[in-house]
């Protein structure tokens, strides 16, 4: 039923390879049982996983971008729901430019917010702080938790909201009972969006992670430069198996071809 | 329970007459988010601007005074002319390459009917939530010397050939990291162009080639550009992929960035070309959303 031709067709079946192709050999080679990174040609073996999970290092920078992920996820979007209701409710002086502020981290290159980062942090004796690591990550990922809250307001029914108010509900039961369920499709699909945006980030938090918050992502860099073993296919398998629930989690609850073709 | 419920509770939204009143409430619920960003994003950025005007002293590693000499060594000097030159070089042929492979596969994916058209959107976009040093990793291993290509380069008798390392391996991966961002907006200019124009000129006798020429083409160019910014911007700065693939001798500007301040220390020249990419960065930014709106504007006009 389909409406292209032949060439079409050869020339799609060649881009899909080209997509899949890295992902797919990576995935392939960490079940490898030899020492090299090689296909498994005689048999599968779960040697690597089992190495990953008994190297220290992984292991804590694996619960680092676990724990940064959710917190940075979670403050972002505690901060962004009231900040996407008053940019989409309210006219105020200053709400194009706090609209553009917070949408900034979009546009401005995460080396140039590492490298800035780093001198405030180095500035205020921060470096190396947690607490600090994950303010940094809330204000990467909340630009993507506003756009799709921003888009929820945006095409909400406020008389349902005028119904509660005349029938004496107070403002808190009121958001709670009625705004909040409303716009929970945005909320769980930028607490997605933004969980997955802080466990891949690389570039960003480089700069500001200390031995002892180095992310998963930025302990593979590092040991992709130095070492090259099928320990490093195998944390990769695991990421994107962790990648594909999330984005399997995100197609149900908010349709993942909405938040990445509307993302841009 | 009690301990968020004055936190949510200005939250709920006013009843219209409080709208015309001056507005203190939408500040009250942006100034949580407001203050952060100014902390992280403002101010962190102004005080990198003034640091790349400090003097660097390489004896004590102290910062201080006032100097342009960075900005004048990284706009005449020829070791960062060169990496300039290269990271534009590699940017506009992987932007060209997402153009070549990216417009036409959307179109092909736009033809398509479901399920298939969902399935395969979600293929070309989901490596996109790929951690990118995962996928820099999958295309060491592809690239490798005893990896499948060059495996197929010895069984055709080519002979193995050095590939890691080199501009075209950066390019190759930063076209498969860039091109969703392709596929995306041509995707959705797609969506807005009414098939039936397209079957009128098929209609009226016209080829499919002058079709797609005279008919799609002119509707996608404005997706095609913004696309192309996008990519080009991302690609500029792109850090992981020749951090990973392009070794020591093959420096782009982010890496070199990460080199001034983590193996030399010298921030003030690494702040200094981090500012020239912010500003490289945000013209060729600044001018897709001109495009972007200027578009839906003529199209809503």
């Amino acid at each position: 039923m389909t409406r292209n031709g032949p060439v079409a067709l050869i020339f799609h079946t060649a881009v899909v390879i080209f997509m899949l192709a890295p992902l797919a050999i990576v995935c392939l080679v960490a079940f490898t049982p030899e020492n090299t990174l090689s296909l498994p040609t005689n048999g599968f073996s779960l040697r690597w996983f089992d190495a990953v999970f008994h190297h220290p290092d992984f292991v804590q920078s694996f619960w680092n971008s676990l724990w940064l992920a959710v917190l940075s996820a979670t403050l972002a979007v505690v901060l962004a729901v009231p900040a996407s209701l008053a940019i989409t409710r309210w006219e105020f002086p200053g709400r194009g430019f706090l609209n553009a502020l917070f949408l900034s981290p979009l546009i401005i290159p995460h080396l140039v917010l590492g490298v800035a980062m780093l001198r405030l942090f180095a500035i205020v004796g921060a470096t190396g702080s947690f607490g600090w690591l994950v303010a940094a990550h809330i204000v990467i990922v909340t630009p993507y938790v506003m756009r799709l809250l921003i888009a929820a307001i945006s095409g909400f029914d406020r008389s349902v909201e005028q119904a509660a108010f005349s029938l004496g509900a107070s403002e808190a039961t009121v958001f709670r009972r009625v705004t909040l369920p409303m716009i929970l499709p945005g909320v769980t699909g930028g607490w997605l969006i933004a969980f997955i945006n802080s466990f891949d980030e690389l570039t960003m938090s480089i700069f500001i992670t200390s031995p002892s918050t180095v992310t998963l992502p930025v302990r593979m860099y590092m040991y992709a430069t130095e070492s090259i073993d099928p320990m490093m296919a195998a944390v990769s398998a695991l990421i994107i198996g962790i990648t594909a629930v999330a984005v399997l989690l995100l197609d149900r609850v908010y349709g993942l071809d909405r938040i990445l073709v509307g993302q841009h | 329970m009690s301990a968020t419920v004055p936190d949510t509770a200005p939250a709920s939204p006013d009843e219209e007459t409080h709208e015309r009143r001056f507005p203190t409430a939408p500040l009250f619920l942006s100034a949580p988010a407001a203050l952060l960003f100014a902390a992280l994003v403002l101010i962190p950025l102004f005080l990198t601007a003034l640091l790349s005007f400090n003097q660097f002293d390489y004896a004590t590693g102290r910062t201080s005074g006032f100097t342009l000499e960075h900005y004048l060594s990284v706009l005449t000097d020829e070791y960062y002319l060169e990496i300039f030159l290269r990271t534009f070089r590699i940017s506009a042929l992987a932007t060209a390459i997402c153009v070549v492979i990216g417009v036409p596969e959307a179109y092909i994916l736009s033809r398509m009917s479901n399920p298939w058209r969902s399935i395969f959107l979600l293929v070309i976009l989901a490596p996109l939530l790929v951690s990118v040093v995962v996928r820099a990793f999958g295309w060491s291993m592809l690239l490798g010397p005893e990896g499948p290509v060059n495996a197929a380069l010895m069984a055709f008798g080519i002979g193995r050939m050095r590939l890691l390392y080199t501009e075209g391996t950066v390019i190759v991966a930063l076209v498969h990291v860039m091109l969703p961002f392709m596929v995306i907006p041509v995707w959705t200019s797609l969506q807005k162009l009414d098939p039936a124009v397209e079957q009128a000129a098929l209609s009226f006798g016209a080829s499919r080639g002058t079709a797609i020429v005279r008919v799609v083409a002119p509707q996608i160019l404005p997706g095609i550009l913004s696309g192309s910014l996008i990519v080009f911007g991302l690609s500029a700065s792109a850090f992981a992929i020749p951090g990973l693939l392009g070794g020591r001798r093959l420096k782009m500007v982010a890496t070199v960035v990460y080199d001034q301040y983590l193996s030399d220390l010298n921030w003030p020249m690494g702040a200094a070309v981090a500012a020239l990419l912010l500003i490289a960065n945000l013209i060729v930014m600044l001018t897709y959303h001109r495009l972007v709106e200027g578009h839906y504007r003529r199209r809503l006009g």
